[in-house]
């Protein structure tokens, strides 16, 4: 009998679930990650010689009848969607144990949660309005992710932000089959789009939104994304693991370092109520850049004493120069007078 | 392990002969390290165990409903040690027919190569049985290869998934076509072919180990799937 020592014990653990790439240009390099809907491994296309990420679905624990149409769903929808924030599709294929995989764009980088401790607030902030832009694009072709999380968001090595796995997205629209837009613009149609069971549950813990949660699909809509977007916010401004179940609850009274205008950002786009959340993702986008350029947001009410800051910091130079204007005028007059 | 219980003794003979030559590794080099256990009292013990185990049906008392195979057997043999050794009363063995041929030289030089500590009981035990099922496995490959003329895709198998990566890096799929002659498809179809039947010899092994089809799948989402151990 063979000896084999550990590395190749691992090994084989590894290859016994590759996908079998026998017949494709693809051979697999090495596993990347893993969820409840697939495993993601780097492979190397040998035709364009380029490096590239094949989504296999997992076969433990999933429910087989369904799941391969909810892969080529999301290709299909991935493919509708030609945004700079959002991984392209290049390829689809079903194995010969008959799982599908989707060939996509090798993403490197790293988690958004990870990139965004760089830059302090400002810059997780910026971050975060662009990972917006990219969800309010999908949600302009009709398209829902509901499993928007930190893991789901990369930050590629030009700074560039990356929204992943549309694996449980949605596709907007009426029951009666096509949601075409304006004239000379082509929607995707809804059969390409998860068709989810009422009842059935897809998404993370923590950033599902309550709706989600309780299985009532029907109620998905953008502002399910909003729910899930204001997690990831709370996320950045806490620092904490995971946010907490819940909306406004889920805080604390008045979390230490954090500007109130923010935290209301937060708290409303992560109501209870799909109603008292911001309609769009655009509208929270616009929060959030209102923020930065230290305006007004529609969420929270100032104080005087807020407002005489927020007043200060975005007039910070001429205010500065009128003080040492006046600080010289004083001393001049001093100096004069004695 | 369903056929230990059956009262056809050449099916309770077949089925123990299986799990015997499963977990005989795994037992002796628990014996030899975690016991500090001699050749000669680990070879003894080893056979000990699954002497009683066959007489007294031992492996019908499982319930794999409470634990793994093998976190059973692990407790046989502390069970079986501490009894021993605390009684001090193991009366020199012999006589009895040895059910399977152990061939503790190969178990001793493969205790050569390993790191001779073990920190965690269960994880050793788990993987020697995951080296003893894949060493078995690679073998009964080899075998099949042989006999169907097909040494050179096994060959491949060799080169790429069972490389030694102390020796150096494991080749490319180029480098290993150019080494052998042949296309980097004809790579790449030969690992998948020899891939999908060691995988299946593995199931092969597990369905005659196991209890029933949850358990096998259950050991094979743990091998291939990360499942829990």
């Amino acid at each position: 009998m063979s000896w084999l020592p550990d590395a190749t014990l691992a090994h084989l653990r590894d290859v016994g679930e590759w996908p079998d790439l026998s017949g494709t240009r693809y051979e697999v390099v090495r596993e990347i990650g893993r969820g409840g809907m697939g495993v993601v491994y780097e492979a190397r296309d040998r035709v364009l010689e380029r490096d590239v990420a094949i989504k296999v679905l997992s076969r433990v624990g999933t429910t087989r009848a369904a799941l391969p149409d909810r892969l080529r769903d999301e290709a299909r929808i991935l493919a509708t969607l030609e945004h700079p924030g959002i991984v392209p599709v290049h390829d689809l294929g079903v194995l010969p144990d008959r799982r599908v995989f989707s060939v996509m764009k090798l993403v490197r980088g790293r988690r958004l949660d990870e990139a965004s401790r760089d830059g302090g607030l400002t810059g997780a902030l910026s971050l975060f309005e662009r990972v917006c832009h990219a969800v309010a694009f999908a949600h302009s072709r009709g398209i829902v992710h509901r499993d928007l999380k930190p893991a789901n968001v990369m930050i590629g090595a030009f700074g560039e932000v990356l929204v992943l796995d549309w694996g449980v997205a949605k596709l907007l629209g009426d029951e009666s089959g096509a949601t075409s837009g304006g004239p000379g613009e082509s929607r995707p149609r809804r059969q390409a789009a998860g068709n989810t069971e009422p009842g059935t549950v897809m998404g993370t813990p923590g950033y599902m939104a309550p709706e989600q949660a309780r299985g009532d699909n029907h109620q998905v809509d953008e502002r399910t994304d909003v729910f899930a977007l204001g997690g990831i916010l709370q996320l950045l401004l806490t620092g904490a693991s995971e946010p907490r179940r819940g909306g406004s609850e889920g805080w604390d009274a008045r979390p230490r370092g954090i500007p109130p205008a923010l935290l209301a950002v937060c708290r409303k786009a992560r109501a209870e109520r799909p109603a008292d959340r911001y309609s769009s993702v655009d509208q929270l986008a616009d929060e959030i850049r209102r923020f930065l350029n230290e305006l007004p947001v529609s969420a929270h009410s100032e104080s005087v004493a807020e407002r005489a800051g927020r007043f200060v910091r975005r007039h910070r130079l001429p205010i500065g120069l009128i003080a040492a204007y006046l600080a010289m005028r004083l001393a001049l007059i001093w100096l004069g007078g004695s | 392990m369903a056929g230990v219980g059956s009262r056809d003794p050449e099916t309770k003979r077949r089925s123990f002969e299986a799990l015997a030559q499963a977990y005989w590794r795994p037992v002796y080099k628990y014996l030899r390290l975690r016991w500090h256990a001699g050749p000669e009292e680990a070879e003894d013990l080893t056979q000990e165990l699954f002497a009683r185990a066959f007489e007294k049906d031992y492996f019908r008392r499982f319930d794999p409903r409470r634990a793994r195979f093998r976190t059973y057997l692990r407790t046989c043999v502390d069970g079986l040690v501490a009894n021993e050794r605390q009684s001090a009363r193991r009366a020199k063995r012999g006589g009895g027919a040895t059910l399977v041929p152990f061939d503790f030289v190969a178990a001793e030089l493969e205790l050569d190569r390993q790191d001779p500590v073990v920190a965690d009981d269960e994880e050793y035990f788990r993987q020697e049985w995951i080296r003893g099922l894949f060493g078995s496995a690679v073998e009964t490959l080899r075998q099949r290869c042989e006999a169907r003329g097909r040494l050179e895709w096994y060959d491949v198998f060799v080169r790429y998934d069972l490389h030694d990566e102390a020796v150096g890096a494991r080749p490319t799929y180029r480098e290993l076509g150019d080494t052998l002659g042949v296309s980097v498809t004809d790579v790449t179809n030969r690992l998948a072919a020899m891939r999908r039947q060691f995988r299946g010899i593995v199931v092969e092994q597990l369905e005659a180990q196991c209890g029933g089809p949850d358990e096998v799948e259950a050991e094979l989402a743990y091998l291939f799937g990360r499942g829990a151990p």
